[in-house]
């Protein structure tokens, strides 16, 4: 859920002006947040899934230093998505265990 | 389980601490008229409120550590340290009238408006009672801290201290 | 190869008050840091500080950050985002990656202001989404401005807990409760107020005990412990959560100062291993400085005066200053960051820090 207004902060006035595609979905993203965030925006929680019970990962730390939140993205596994800036058309898979090198996006 | 009272048990300061601490005004003044109460209870180093009163009514001196003490008597309950004090724990509150008035800072969204009936809790979130808004006044600064007026029977002037957050509006 | 007099590794509070002495002093300066835009954690920091007006008290936190951040550009700062340094050579030569390219920078003076991270905690269910760090909820709202969650449960009294807990309300979101093992809060009673106030029940002596869900936080068990921390059969309770937001401590991130050489000591009250230095913010090598978190877990405001400190103290060191200057800056910082080390709170600080220097003197 993306929080408009704001009792502090200036009302938030930006726009969705991009979309990524989520594991083959379509998912509207703000150029240039971190993926995660647009993630979060839409609802959606799980980030990827341990390699040997499959079990579901999220984000944790937010700002790039614990690796929970890592996702293939346009083909390239172990991304950071919360540090990751958003690209319109940008290709977003949950990684599955480690990733692999060469993943089809 | 009996919960133990004071601030570092419950998060609000008891009556006993209240009582203690030099920043909070007499009964007798509190019915005179309106004058600030200052509900800091613990040594922080920290002297805003003291800046703010354009009347020199509040002191912490040094070191920057003291409980702020009010002079009540030059107090005139302006309210300008309710929106300086970074703990949003000043408060003005006026018993001369027919009911209490009781003026909070406040930094949600959305604010209420002047008129409106809204419930009124006490230190631990509780709603207590009903109450009409008399005043919300936003300074530039204050910085985002509203001051909202309140006022309620006078039964509560020690216990209201602020207002149930309010349903949030027009974000979809 | 790139060259500067004085590199400052990480552009939170302390690295930017760093840069701004150390350019005021006429240094040339260059801060580095790994993320896309300075201000490390001081632009989450909506609520207003504390302190004496020197200490800019009752200004919200981001717009001291904002007012650091333009004193850089004006002072012509060189600041390199997205630069992560991953190396501190003999010579003084740090290693960083750039935008995917690998770089050296030769610098005369470092200073390490490379903060701290969050702790974690362990528990049944504390790797399903929607547990994450407490500042990690920070950042979503404050920063990114979407909501990690709706319904939070808070894990610590801190003042990261409380502030956190505050802020996610005026976020839009509800906290169901603040749990604190110890059994007494830990952080500012006027910031456990705001949230009492705002309804959120605390319950001390309360610890975790597991976190349910299939793909993402469903519900939470707390459970209450004894004197000795022990939990209490029969005593837990199930909450409806979606997030479980963790405040349990942060730890200085201190691998570049143990890569470089710098001598450590056990501090536990300042988040354990933590970089020797002296008061001039110098650690056991010298032309090697530290500042902020990374030297002990405390606050924002502190992590400014040692970042000025370290600042003026390199750019002294260089010749920029001379010593009867130098002195009178460090000794007016010196009074500032010692104000802020008093009370109840600030005591047990004062006291780590002290022990801190103590160990420098023993290795002379």
């Amino acid at each position: 859920m993306r929080i408009k207004h704001h009792p502090i902060l200036d009302d938030d006035s930006r726009k969705c002006n991009a979309s990524i595609i989520v594991d083959g979905k379509k998912v509207p993203a703000i150029e240039g947040e971190p993926i995660a965030a647009a993630l979060l925006a839409a609802g959606i929680r799980k980030i990827r899934e341990t390699s040997k019970y499959h079990k579901p990962r999220g984000i944790f730390c937010a700002i790039g230093r614990c690796t929970d939140c890592v996702m293939i993205v346009d083909g390239v596994p172990n991304v950071r998505t919360c540090v990751t800036p958003v690209r319109d058309g940008m290709v977003v898979r949950t990684q599955k265990g480690l990733g692999e090198w060469g993943e089809k996006p | 389980m009996m919960e133990k009272k004071g601030v570092l048990y419950q998060g609000f300061p008891s009556m006993e601490e209240l009582e203690k601490s030099p920043g909070v005004p007499s009964k007798d003044r509190i019915r005179k008229g309106p004058v600030a109460c200052i509900e800091c209870v613990q040594e922080i180093p920290c002297n805003p409120c003291e800046e703010a009163c354009p009347y020199g009514a509040i002191k912490v001196g040094k070191p920057i550590t003291n409980l702020p003490v009010l002079d009540q008597d030059k107090c005139i309950g302006c309210g300008n340290c309710i929106a300086a004090c970074p703990g949003l724990a000043i408060f003005v509150v006026n018993g001369a009238r027919e009911k209490a008035q009781i003026s909070f800072p406040y930094e949600y969204h959305p604010l209420p408006k002047r008129g409106d009936t809204v419930d009124c809790v006490d230190r631990s979130g509780k709603v207590v009672t009903s109450g009409r808004v008399l005043r919300v006044v936003k300074a530039p600064n204050y910085d985002h801290t509203a001051v909202i007026t309140v006022e309620v029977d006078q039964a509560y002037i020690d216990v209201v201290r602020s207002i149930k957050r309010l349903e949030g509006s027009d974000d979809e | 190869m790139k060259r500067t007099e004085i590199a400052i590794i990480g552009a939170g509070p302390a690295g930017l008050s760093c840069a701004v002495e150390a350019a005021r002093a006429g240094a040339k300066v260059t801060l580095l840091d790994e993320n896309l835009k300075p201000g490390g954690q001081l632009f989450k920091q909506i609520h207003k500080f504390f302190g004496s007006r020197e200490h800019q008290a009752g200004t919200r936190g981001f717009r001291i950050g904002e007012q650091l951040l333009k004193e850089t550009e004006e002072l012509g700062v060189e600041v390199l985002l997205n630069a992560a340094v991953y190396g501190i050579y003999e010579d003084k030569t740090l290693a960083y990656i750039k935008d995917g390219k690998d770089y050296a920078l030769q610098a005369d003076r470092i200073v390490i202001a490379a903060g701290a991270s969050e702790n974690a905690l362990a528990f049944p269910g504390c790797t399903l989404p929607g547990v994450m760090g407490a500042g990690a909820a920070q950042t979503m709202i404050n920063v990114h401005r979407v909501l990690p969650g709706k319904k939070i449960l808070m894990v610590g009294s801190g003042n990261v807990g409380l502030i956190v807990s505050y802020q996610l309300m005026q976020a839009g979101a509800d906290v169901v409760a603040l749990i604190e093992a110890a059994p007494q809060i830990g952080g500012y009673g006027v910031h456990a107020a705001k949230i009492r106030r705002a309804g959120v029940p605390v319950y001390v002596s309360t610890t975790i005990k597991e976190v349910i869900g299939e793909e993402a936080v469903e519900r939470v068990v707390i459970t209450s412990l004894d004197e000795k921390w022990q939990p209490v059969p029969g005593t837990e309770r199930t909450l409806e959560a979606d997030t479980v937001c963790l405040a349990v401590g942060l730890s200085p991130l201190t691998e570049l100062a143990w890569m470089a050489g710098c001598e450590f000591t056990f501090i536990p009250p300042l988040g354990g291993h933590v970089p020797i230095h002296d008061e001039n913010m110098e650690t056991t090598l010298p032309g090697i400085y530290v500042a902020g978190d990374i030297t002990g877990v405390e606050e924002a405001s502190s992590a400014m005066e040692e970042g000025r400190l370290a600042g003026v103290a390199s750019a002294e060191s260089l010749g920029y200053y001379d010593e009867e200057t130098a002195k009178a800056l460090k000794d007016e910082i010196w009074q500032r960051l010692n104000s802020l080390r008093t009370g109840p709170f600030g005591e047990g600080r004062f006291k780590a820090k002290i022990r801190q220097l103590q160990a420098r003197r023993q290795l002379a």
